[in-house]
């Protein structure tokens, strides 16, 4: 093995800062969401102890936590379902150009890129004209998916633009309908990727706080409720929810990431031997 | 994108019919995605622009067609102080995230050897941008605060004999947040391109003569142009439109046009608040179509 040069161990050394930078904080606050009942927001530590976690379990004087849990985490399946769903169709249709594929992809692109905090006023505006009520599951289910859908769609383009369409040929030259070849040759192929998809459409929305500001009504959403905790609490409790939360997301990204090591292990079990004899 | 199925010769009839049929299933697999894009993103910016223009009293808005938002707007010396302001946190941000990014970028994918390396610690990247930007503000302040460990570990030295003030709730506090946030929106595009670079041009720079630094201004800087204008949008666009971060970080000191848009929401002054939301749009696409110029997003994918 040839010796690494000099630039390599300066390159190593500014990419683990980056790391302690990215992890630093929120470790941190992890650390000190275990203080003693006496403790605060800063070091030092006044004892260890699980009081904030069981604060948070017990009184409901901060807030709706649980609730506001609750329908983040259905909230976000929706749009993880809906964003699978709608990027595959989309990522379908944009490998034939079609009149109109230009002006979607240019939407797609101001979808991305358009301030958050527009399209909060915005679909706030024209629910309380049109007089309908603001709520997480209608107007803000609509606002969180203009965030979600951008991600899918492009992930979708990136797939099928390196997508070997020689399995599709090989399943229509044996007779498959368009719909058997999506269904038993595409899907299946492009299997880990949704789940990619998913797992950006879930935690895109769980986390998402511009976009549902003014969108979610009367009651909250995770995020929402843990802004508000920023401005009147000033206990580790909310240290303790930022723990949770973040364990929660990291809980998800992990099934996430073993549900691909799978599939990607069975694909390896279980694949044809298709093209293998050819060469 | 090319279609090349076509090897029983067909009449004209037939492939009219086609592709007639090629167009309909491709409007109808993309109906939905029109749809949602057209309900809450179009109507939405079309509304704004409409009540942009509204008038307002103290506690309802009325329909109208007048220019008094505007007018108060673009008159007002507080409107271009916090443009200002909006722009200058977008530069340094993206000043920063460029140089951090492209660094971790290119450590990843020319100085990692194994592909299970690089994607594992490229992963290890990725994480935190999963996790809730709010809790990862909040994080700060045991860091920065008065009695934070960046103060007390100063003291401690000997460095300063007072806490330094300016290390939370301050235009540093902000644009370090912004860093910590953002800065993967430049790393993922870059590493992205990086990837994709063939090696062999490298091995021809260094065969040529090149020095590592000649090699990286001259081959891989250049054909790393479009990652680059892509986390560059990412990162513009992002710092432009926040509003959260800014007041979080700067203990409502300091003002953006976010902020801006958000308080006059909270008084209720739509009308205005889509005045100034319709500025902050047209400047962001303006910054887009500028950055556009250097890449073809189509390309790309």
């Amino acid at each position: 093995m040839e010796t690494r040069p000099r630039s390599f161990y300066v390159l190593a050394f500014i990419f683990a800062l980056f790391l302690v930078f990215l992890y630093g904080p929120t470790l941190t606050i992890a650390i000190l969401s275990f203080q003693g009942p006496g403790g605060g927001l800063t070091f030092p530590m006044r004892g260890v102890s699980l009081h904030w976690f069981r604060d948070l379990f017990e009184q409901q004087a901060v807030g709706d936590i649980w609730g506001s849990f609750g329908r983040s985490l259905v909230l976000g399946l929706m749009v993880m379902v809906t964003t699978v769903v709608v990027s595959v169709m989309g990522g379908l249709a944009f490998r034939k150009r079609f009149a109109g594929s230009g002006v979607i992809f240019y939407l797609i692109i101001i979808s991305l890129v358009i301030p958050s905090i527009l399209i909060s006023l915005g679909v706030g505006l024209i629910f309380s004209r049109a007089g309908l009520n603001v709520h997480w599951a209608t107007s803000g289910f609509g606002s969180q998916l203009t965030w979600t859908l951008p991600f899918g769609l492009l992930i979708m383009f990136a797939v099928f633009n390196r997508f070997d369409k020689s399995y599709e040929e090989a399943a229509r030259d044996q007779g498959a309908s368009s719909w058997q070849t999506i269904r038993h040759v595409v899907l299946p192929i492009i299997a880990p990727m949704l789940i990619g998809v998913a797992l950006f459409g879930f935690t895109l929305s769980y986390d998402e706080f511009a976009r549902t500001l003014l969108t979610a009504g009367s009651y909250n959403t995770l995020p929402l409720e843990i802004f508000g905790m920023t401005t009147n609490v000033t206990t580790p409790v909310i240290f303790a929810l930022g723990t949770l939360t973040t364990g929660f997301s990291l809980v998800i990204i992990a099934a996430f990431l073993v549900a691909v090591l799978i599939m990607n292990r069975r694909r390896a079990r279980l694949g044809s031997d298709a093209g293998e004899g050819m060469v | 994108m090319t279609d090349q199925t076509q090897t029983v010769p067909i009449g004209t009839q037939d492939r009219v019919t086609l592709k007639l049929s090629g167009a309909l299933s491709a409007w109808l697999l993309s109906a939905p995605l029109a749809l949602i894009l057209i309900f809450f993103l179009v109507l939405p910016i079309i509304m704004i622009v409409v009540v942009s223009f509204w008038g307002a009293t103290e506690f309802s808005i009325y329909p109208a067609f007048q220019f008094d938002n505007y007018e108060f707007l673009l008159t007002s010396p507080v409107t271009y102080k916090v443009f200002l302001n909006t722009l200058k946190y977008a530069a340094v941000t993206w000043a920063v995230t460029l140089i951090l990014g492209f660094t971790v970028a290119y450590f990843l994918a020319f100085h990692v050897r194994t592909l299970t390396w690089q994607v594992a610690l490229f992963l290890l990247c990725t994480i935190p941008f999963w996790t809730s930007n709010i809790i990862r503000m909040i994080s700060w302040i045991p860091f920065l605060g008065r009695n934070g460990i960046a103060n007390s570990t100063l003291i401690s030295m000997g460095a300063i004999d007072e806490p330094l003030e300016w290390l939370l709730y301050s235009d540093f506090s902000v644009i370090l947040a912004f860093v910590h946030l953002y800065t993967l929106f430049m790393v993922v595009p870059i590493f992205n391109t990086m990837m994709r670079i063939d090696r062999s041009l490298i091995e021809a720079a260094y065969d040529n003569g090149a020095t590592g630094f000649q090699t990286l201004t001259n081959v891989i800087i250049p054909l790393t142009k479009p990652g680059i204008m892509i986390g560059s949008i990412f990162v513009v666009t992002l710092v432009m439109g926040d509003f959260i971060t800014v007041r979080f970080m700067s203990g409502s000191q300091k003002a953006n046009v976010g902020r801006l848009i958000s308080n006059d929401i909270s008084l209720l002054q739509y009308p205005s608040a889509c005045a100034t939301a319709v500025v902050l749009l047209g400047t962001v696409l303006l910054v887009i179509a500028i950055l556009l110029r250097f890449v073809d997003i189509r390309k790309e994918l």
